[in-house]
C-alpha cells in the first residue's frame, strides 16, 4: 500500500519533513479515505501515485522541449526561443495550442487501427517505464520485485509499436524508417541490458530500491559508494549511456527520424497531436533512461557529498536526471549523424563484447575483495580487452587532411 | 485473487486469441497475438508467478512478435488476406475443448482452493536455477545457441 | 468467491483449443507458428496454475517449467520463422497448401 522504506537510512542531519513531504502529502490524502474498504485505499493510493507521475513528468517535458531548443541555440551561437513569455519559457502553450488545432490528417489507404494505436501504444509503454524508479527516499511509485525486468519488458513493447506506425502509414519512407529504428533498437538493446547485469550481480536484487539502498555511504569518508566509481562500473556506465541515447533514437543515432533522408522515418504520415505524442513519447522514454542510469549507477536520490545530505533526495534524484538530460542534449548539438552500418557495426562488434567484459571485470572485483585489489584488478581486465577490441577493429585508416580530385 | 479479476483477464485474453486466430490482415493478427500474451502475464501475475509474466512478455512480445513482424516484411507478396477458418479445423477446435473441459470437470480431486504460498522472488528462482536446475539451465543456453546459429544459417544468402 | 482450479484449467484450455484452430485452419505459414506459440502458452498456464493449487507449492518447480519453457519457445520460433523465409525464397510462397512436393 505505502511503500515500505527499504533503505532507513536516515543521515541525521536530513530533515526528515522536509525529504518526505509527497509521503507525508500522500498519506494525509488517504486518511479521508480511512473508512473504506482495502482495495478501495489500494486503488485510490495506486491513483494518486500516478497523477503524481504525470504531473511531474509531463511539466519536465513540457520545460525540457523549450529549454533543449534554447541550449541547442546557445551551442549554436543564437538564441533559442525567446518570444513567448520570459525567456522564452510558456513556448510550450504555444507549441501545444499548435499542435492541438492542426488538422489530424489520416492517410486514405493506410490501415486506420494499426495507426491510430501505434502513438498511444509507445506513449503508453514510456510512461509504463517511469512507475518503478525510486525519486526519491521511499518515493518509488509502484515496487515490484523485479522491477528491472519490468523496465525492460515494457521498454521492448516499444519496437512493435514503432513497426506499427511505420507499417500502418501505408509509406515507404515510413516502412524503411521503421526498419531501421527496429533494427537499431534490437541491436542496443543486448548492451543496454547487458551492462545492467554487473549492478544485478553485485547488489543481488533486481529491485531498483534495494540498489540504490547498496550504494549508500562513503568509503574513505568522502568517496561515495556509487558504482559508477568502480571500474566496471564506469564502463558499464558509459556503455548504457549510449544504448539509452541509441534506444531513444536521438542524435547521433537518429537515423529513424533522418529529417534530411526520410523526411520523419515512421512519423512521417503523423500530424497535429498524434506527432506531438510521439514527441512526448520519444522525451519522456529518454527521461526513464536516465532516471535508471542515475538509479543503478549514479546512487539514485543519495548526495555525493556527507555535508550535503540536507538536501532532499528528490531534488538530488532531479539534479542528477538534469544534468545526464543536459549530456543528452550536448551532444545532440555537437555530433553529426552516423551511418546505419556504423551504427550496427559498433553495436555488434564492440558494444557487445565489452558489455561481457563488464560482466566479467565485476565478477573479478567481487571475488578479489571490493577493495583496492579489486579495482585494479578489474581496471585491468577491462583495459586488456579494450586494447584487444581496438587493435582488432582498426579499420587501417589514416587520418589526414582530405584530397579533392575535381573540385579545387 | 479473486474469480472478479479472473473472469476481466479471461474476457480481455480470449477475443484476443479468437481474433489472432481469425482475424484475416496479417499484421491485426500479429497484434492481437501480443494483447493475448499480455493478457496470459497477466494470469500469471494473480497466480503469484511474477517473473515468469515479465519473461514472457519480454520474450513473446519484445523477441517473437517483432520476429514474427520481420518474416511478414520479408515474405510479402501475398501478404495481407486470408481464409478465416474452416469447417473441419473449427469443429476439431470445438472438439478439443469440449472433451478437456468434460474431463477437468469431471474430475474432482482439482476442485481446490489456492493455499497461501510465499512469494516466489527472483532471489528463490535464481537460488533454485544454480542448485537444482543447473544442468537444464546449461541445456536450454546450448539448445538457444544451437538454435539461433541454425537459424541464421538457414536465412543467409548462398553464395554464388 | 475464491477461483478453484477448474477456472483456470478450463481458460488454458480454450486458449489451447483457439491456437489448435488456428494451426488448422489458417494456410500462411505464419499464422499456423502465431497458433503453435498460443498453444505453448497456454501449457505455461496450465503448469503455473497446477504449481499454485498443488499442496506442495513452496518449490518454484511449476515457475521453473515455465521459464524453460518459455525459453524454448522462443528458440522454436526463432528457428520456424527462418524456415519460413527459407521456402519463401525457394518457393516464392508461404501457402502451406503449395508445399506438396518433396523434391524441390
Amino acid at each position: 500500500m505505502i511503500n515500505q522504506s527499504i533503505d532507513g537510512f536516515l543521515h541525521p542531519n536530513v530533515s526528515k519533513s522536509v525529504d518526505q513531504i509527497f509521503v507525508y502529502a500522500k498519506l494525509w490524502l488517504l486518511t479521508w479515505l480511512t473508512a473504506a474498504p482495502g482495495w478501495v485505499i489500494q486503488i485510490a493510493s495506486s491513483l494518486i501515485n500516478i497523477f503524481a507521475l504525470l504531473g511531474v513528468f509531463l511539466t519536465l517535458f513540457a520545460l525540457m522541449s523549450v529549454l533543449e531548443r534554447k541550449i541547442l541555440g546557445r551551442i549554436q551561437n543564437r538564441y533559442g526561443p525567446n518570444r513567448v513569455g520570459p525567456f522564452g519559457l510558456l513556448q510550450p502553450v504555444a507549441d501545444g495550442i499548435k499542435m492541438l488545432i492542426k488538422e489530424d490528417i489520416v492517410p486514405a489507404r493506410a490501415d486506420k487501427l494499426l495507426h491510430f494505436l501505434a502513438p498511444i501504444l509507445i506513449a503508453a509503454a514510456a510512461i509504463l517505464a517511469l512507475g518503478v524508479i525510486p525519486y526519491g527516499r521511499n518515493m518509488t511509485p509502484f515496487t515490484i520485485d523485479g522491477g528491472i525486468l519490468f523496465f525492460f519488458a515494457v521498454g521492448s513493447t516499444t519496437e512493435l509499436a514503432v513497426f506499427m506506425a511505420g507499417w500502418g502509414s501505408n509509406n515507404k519512407f515510413s516502412m524503411l524508417g521503421a526498419m531501421r529504428a527496429i533494427a537499431q533498437m534490437i541491436s542496443y538493446e543486448l548492451p543496454l541490458i547487458i551492462t545492467v547485469l554487473p549492478v544485478v550481480m553485485v547488489v543481488g536484487s533486481l529491485t531498483p530500491d534495494r540498489i540504490v539502498a547498496a550504494q549508500a555511504g562513503y568509503t574513505f569518508g568522502f568517496v561515495p559508494r556509487w558504482f559508477v566509481f568502480t571500474p566496471w562500473g564506469a564502463t558499464a556506465f558509459i556503455l548504457f549511456f549510449v544504448s539509452g541515447l541509441v534506444e531513444s533514437n536521438r542524435t547521433p543515432f537518429d537515423v529513424p527520424e533522418g529529417e534530411s533522408e526520410i523526411v520523419a522515418g515512421h512519423m512521417t504520415e503523423y500530424s497535429g497531436f498524434k506527432y506531438a505524442t510521439f514527441f512526448m513519447a520519444e522525451y519522456i522514454g529518454m527521461f526513464a533512461i536516465t532516471g535508471l542510469a542515475a538509479t543503478l549507477f549514479l546512487g539514485g536520490w543519495h548526495s555525493p557529498v556527507s555535508v550535503l545530505e540536507f538536501i532532499p533526495s528528490y531534488i538530488w534524484f532531479f539534479a542528477k536526471l538534469s544534468a545526464l538530460l543536459f549530456v543528452y542534449i550536448w551532444l545532440r548539438g555537437t555530433l553529426p549523424r552516423t551511418r546505419v552500418d556504423q551504427i550496427m557495426n559498433f553495436a555488434w562488434k564492440f558494444m557487445l563484447p565489452m558489455s561481457f567484459t563488464c560482466v566479467i571485470a565485476a565478477a573479478v572485483w567481487h571475488y578479489a575483495g571490493r577493495g583496492l585489489r579489486g579495482w585494479l584488478w578489474s581496471l585491468l581486465v577491462i583495459a586488456i580487452v579494450y586494447t584487444a577490441l581496438s587493435m582488432l577493429l582498426d579499420t587501417q585508416r589514416k587520418f589526414a587532411p582530405r584530397v579533392y580530385r575535381f573540385a579545387e | 485473487m479473486s474469480s472478479a479479476a479472473v473472469v476481466i483477464i479471461a474476457i480481455l485474453t480470449l477475443p484476443a486469441a479468437l481474433a489472432a486466430a481469425t482475424l484475416q490482415k496479417l499484421m491485426h493478427a500479429t497484434l492481437s497475438f501480443a494483447v493475448a500474451v499480455v493478457g496470459v502475464a497477466a494470469f500469471f501475475f494473480l497466480l503469484g508467478a511474477e517473473f515468469v509474466g515479465l519473461v514472457l512478455v519480454f520474450v513473446y512480445i519484445g523477441a517473437v512478435a517483432v520476429l514474427i513482424v520481420f518474416t511478414i516484411l520479408l515474405t510479402r507478396r501475398d501478404v495481407g488476406k486470408d481464409r478465416a477458418a474452416n469447417w473441419g479445423g473449427a469443429f476439431l477446435a470445438v472438439a478439443v475443448f469440449g472433451g478437456l473441459t468434460w474431463a477437468i470437470l469431471k474430475t474432482q480431486s482439482v476442485a481446490v482452493v489456492a493455499p497461501h504460498i510465499r512469494a516466489v522472488t527472483v532471489k528463490r528462482i535464481g537460488e533454485a536455477l544454480m542448485t537444482n536446475y543447473v544442468w537444464p539451465l546449461q541445456c536450454v543456453g546450448l539448445l538457444l545457441t544451437a538454435a539461433l546459429i541454425g537459424a541464421l544459417v538457414l536465412v543467409m544468402e548462398e553464395k554464388r | 468467491m475464491t477461483p478453484t482450479l477448474q477456472l483456470f484449467l478450463v481458460i488454458s484450455a480454450a486458449l489451447f483449443s483457439i491456437g489448435l484452430l488456428a494451426v488448422l485452419s489458417r494456410r500462411h505459414a505464419i499464422f499456423i507458428l502465431i497458433g503453435i506459440e498460443m498453444m505453448l502458452a497456454a501449457a505455461n498456464l496450465n503448469f503455473i496454475a497446477f504449481w499454485r493449487f498443488s499442496p506442495q507449492s513452496q518449490t518454484p518447480t511449476g515457475v521453473m517449467i515455465a521459464i524453460f519453457s518459455i525459453a524454448i519457445a522462443a528458440a522454436e520460433a526463432a528457428v520456424g520463422l527462418a524456415l519460413v523465409i527459407a521456402v519463401y525464397r525457394h518457393y516464392r510462397t508461404t501457402n502451406v497448401d503449395h508445399l506438396n512436393q518433396l523434391k524441390g
